[in-house]
């Protein structure tokens, strides 16, 4: 791994754990709740971007660990760090059963079975809404979010230690994601997604690597689900709809696909967009329409991956 | 599993970091320095600065529009009368896109940047679910219009209020007398397969109950369901009442094939105004529900004699006798949630003028003075009727109404006492630190 990509993944890392010090208090907030979803978009990309398979159910993974969180400590009696445990292996058990299924199909129909599970797991919330409390959710009480750790009180409602256990997941998804993507992996993802058949020619297992994007990808969005819970304190089925499926193919589409910082970039222009626009107009959903024109027109690779291919060759 | 306890958050983590903020800032510290001061400095002449929390889009629009309508003209009102406590009120509305992801922010934006005194206005439950735990962390009074069972059901914090309008458990008991009494015992419940159908389900059950009747059959129907013929065959033979609470678009859909099933020989229909809320009872294919009874919180019919202060807010509102908006007769308004929003405007003047608000370091001040608050007079304030607050669980009780449908128009035939929607409290907000 390079110097340069050390260096510049590194000053991101660096520049979010100093910008606590010196944003506002709202952009505290802000910038925390950008990194737990950024950690969904980095997942997705590694199957979108990386392995060129295009899930519209990544909800059900962010909601197998929205809800494996807020039921482990709502329902089970689970301390914090323990519901976020058993949320990130439901994920990651999630993952590996729907993609067995689900990669037996590719392109479009492909497409279609991750949406269709998807919608089965958001009527599943409803449907057990004596559980789940259905559309209304379930709120995760103060004193349900307080733990020790070796000893030490922890509060999940103090600010300062919610941005940096974002900016701590954040930080570890971005070193996976630089990781795995350099590694023997990536590049056998990037081979498929060029040309499948001809990686399989080669004698590569195609499914297994499949897979093991799949689950990868999953189990991010169940992390970032896990995280949301516990952080923000509320678990609803509107989490788990189409349009949170939705979510993190634009913003890995805005930032640049198949880049590693592409993801953080694209989750945190989008939210940003949307939080000024509805400042003072109701069709925000519109500078999100006009966005999308605009980087079709002028960055189609997204930002971070039209820079890379005119400017940056070397960004991972 | 290591035993848990309340912890206090770290104040010392806090100051060290507010510490950090002014030593290292430098040119941002320093820009944000002085728009603080300013407030500070001159906060006794600030406007109060509301957060409402509008659902400008999304499922919530219809409502929302409304409310922002009956917001805004109580907002006048009380700035033509002075104001709260002397300070004008300013109005900071934000959509929620009624989503509660994106309401747990719009409460952080109020709270950290628009540095609003209080947040206000949400209605839908899910909304308010997923914004109330971010109003409790940062200590800013939230006063909901939602009319959920969430609030007092002490699921929530000591931050969040319902004191304008009742919730849906005090909705459904008050209704299970007269039911009994008029209709008939034997009820057949059809309600949406979530959450507030349960509330429904639930409450109700146990209240037909209590006077002697019975639920013969809970027809759950799920949200996303377009046709409804194949769940009326589930309705038994010797149903004496259809119960319906259904909402969302499919309700003319499912009043139609309700009429197509039925024909003219059906049970008595009673059903809560809250499917058709924003609707007309003219509107083609509701020709069944003639004869049919509703719940409304507050009649959008004025009827032949309205009491002085409803033709007052009618005025200031702009909705005419029959609840539509004045400048469009086909404008139905959503009259039974929204004056929620005008009466929690002048809750909010009350417990501020009485706990002496100035600033943000009076919140706690504010919440006691809520709380306090217990009976609450007939007015041009309060012009749905004369109310009861509980101040241990945040919520607030009040007459309910039935309607008959006569005409299209619905003709008031029963109003409760405040008591027969009055049930024991399941919390305690007033143990909660502040």
């Amino acid at each position: 791994m390079t110097a340069r990509i050390v260096a510049l993944h590194g000053a991101v890392i660096v520049a979010l754990f100093l910008a606590q010090f010196v944003a506002s208090d709202y952009a505290v907030l802000t910038i925390t709740r950008i990194m737990v979803l950024a950690v969904y978009a980095l997942g997705y990309n590694i199957l979108f971007g990386y392995a060129g398979l295009l899930s519209l159910g990544h909800a059900m993974f962010f909601a197998t660990g929205l809800y494996g969180a807020a039921l482990g400590v709502t329902r089970l009696g689970m301390a914090a760090p323990e519901a976020f445990l058993f949320a990130t292996f439901c994920g990651v058990i999630v993952s590996i059963v729907i993609g067995f299924v689900a990669l037996r199909a590719s392109g479009v129909a492909f497409m279609i079975v991750t949406l269709m599970f998807s919608q089965a797991a958001f009527l599943a919330v409803l449907y057990f809404g004596d559980i789940t409390r259905g559309d209304e959710g379930i709120v995760i009480k103060d004193g349900q979010r307080m733990f020790p750790l070796f000893g030490v009180p922890m509060n999940l409602a103090d600010p300062v230690l919610r941005y940096n256990i974002a900016l701590a997941f954040l930080a570890v998804a971005i070193v996976l994601c630089l990781i795995a993507v350099r590694s023997k992996i990536g590049h056998v993802l990037v081979a498929i997604r060029e040309n499948e058949s001809r990686t399989a020619m080669l004698g590569y297992d195609v499914k297994r690597y499949k897979l093991i994007a799949f689950v990868l990808s999953g189990s991010f969005a169940a992390v970032s689900g896990a995280a949301y819970a516990l952080l923000f304190a509320y678990a609803g089925s509107t989490l788990a709809s189409i349009q949170y499926s939705i979510h993190p193919l634009l913003w890995t589409l805005l930032g640049g696909a198949a880049t590693v910082l592409g993801p953080v970039l694209g989750t945190a222009l989008m939210f940003l967009l949307v939080d000024f626009a509805s400042g003072f107009t109701s069709a925000s959903l519109l500078f999100v329409g006009v966005a999308l024109i605009l980087l079709v027109l002028f960055f189609p690779k997204g930002i971070l991956g039209t820079l890379r291919q005119r400017y940056w060759r070397w960004l991972p | 599993m290591p035993e848990r306890k309340l912890i206090v958050p770290d104040k010392k983590l806090i100051s060290r970091r507010s510490a950090l903020k002014l030593a290292g800032a430098g040119a941002a510290a320093a820009t944000m320095g002085p728009g603080f001061m300013r407030y500070a400095q001159a906060q006794s002449s600030e406007p109060i600065r509301i957060g409402f929390q509008v659902h400008k889009t999304g499922i919530g629009a219809a409502y929302g529009k409304w409310y922002e309508q009956t917001t805004n003209a109580a907002v006048k009102l009380i700035n033509e009368a002075g104001g709260i406590g002397g300070r004008p009120v300013e109005i900071v509305a934000e959509d929620d896109a009624t989503d509660p992801g994106r309401g747990a922010e719009v409460v952080e934006k109020f709270a950290t940047q628009h540095k609003c005194d209080v947040a206000f206005g949400t209605l839908f439950s899910h909304v308010v679910m997923g914004s109330a735990p971010r109003a409790g962390e940062l200590k800013i009074p939230y006063f909901v219009v939602s009319e959920g069972h969430h609030v007092a059901s002490g699921k929530l914090n000591r931050y969040t209020f319902q004191p304008g309008i009742t919730d849906v458990r005090s909705q459904v008991i008050s209704m299970a007398p007269w039911i009994a009494k008029n209709l008939g015992k034997k009820v057949t419940m059809i309600f949406p397969d979530f959450a507030f159908g349960y509330d429904h389900r639930d409450y109700f059950s146990a209240a037909i109950k209590a006077q002697g009747g019975e639920v013969n059959a809970l027809i759950p129907i799920p949200p996303t369901e377009t046709s409804f013929s194949r769940y009326f065959a589930q309705i038994p033979s010797g149903t004496e009442v259809i119960y319906h609470v259904m909402v969302g678009p499919a309700v003319l859909t499912f009043v139609k094939e309700l009429g197509e099933f039925y024909g003219s020989n059906h049970p008595p229909l009673f059903g809560f105004i809250d499917s058709l809320e924003a609707v007309s009872l003219k509107s083609p294919g509701l020709e069944f529900l003639e004869g049919s009874y509703f719940w409304e919180a507050y009649p959008r019919n004025a009827g032949a004699k309205p009491a002085d202060a409803d033709t007052f807010y009618r005025g200031k509102v702009g909705v005419d006798q029959y609840g539509s908006s004045v400048s469009d007769p086909n404008d139905v308004s959503t009259y039974s949630h929204m004056f929620g929003c005008w009466e929690t405007l002048y809750i909010i003047k009350q417990a501020m003028e009485a706990a002496g608000y100035k600033g943000p370091d009076d919140r706690a001040k504010l919440i006691e003075a809520a709380e306090a608050i217990t009976t609450i007079p007939e007015g041009n304030e309060h012009p749905q009727g004369d109310k009861v607050f509980n101040g241990k669980i945040h919520q607030v009780f009040g007459h309910q109404n039935i309607t008959q449908v006569k005409g299209g128009v619905g003709e008031l035939v029963y109003r409760t006492t405040i008591e027969e929607g009055m049930y024991e409290p399941e919390a305690d907000y007033t143990a909660m630190p502040l």
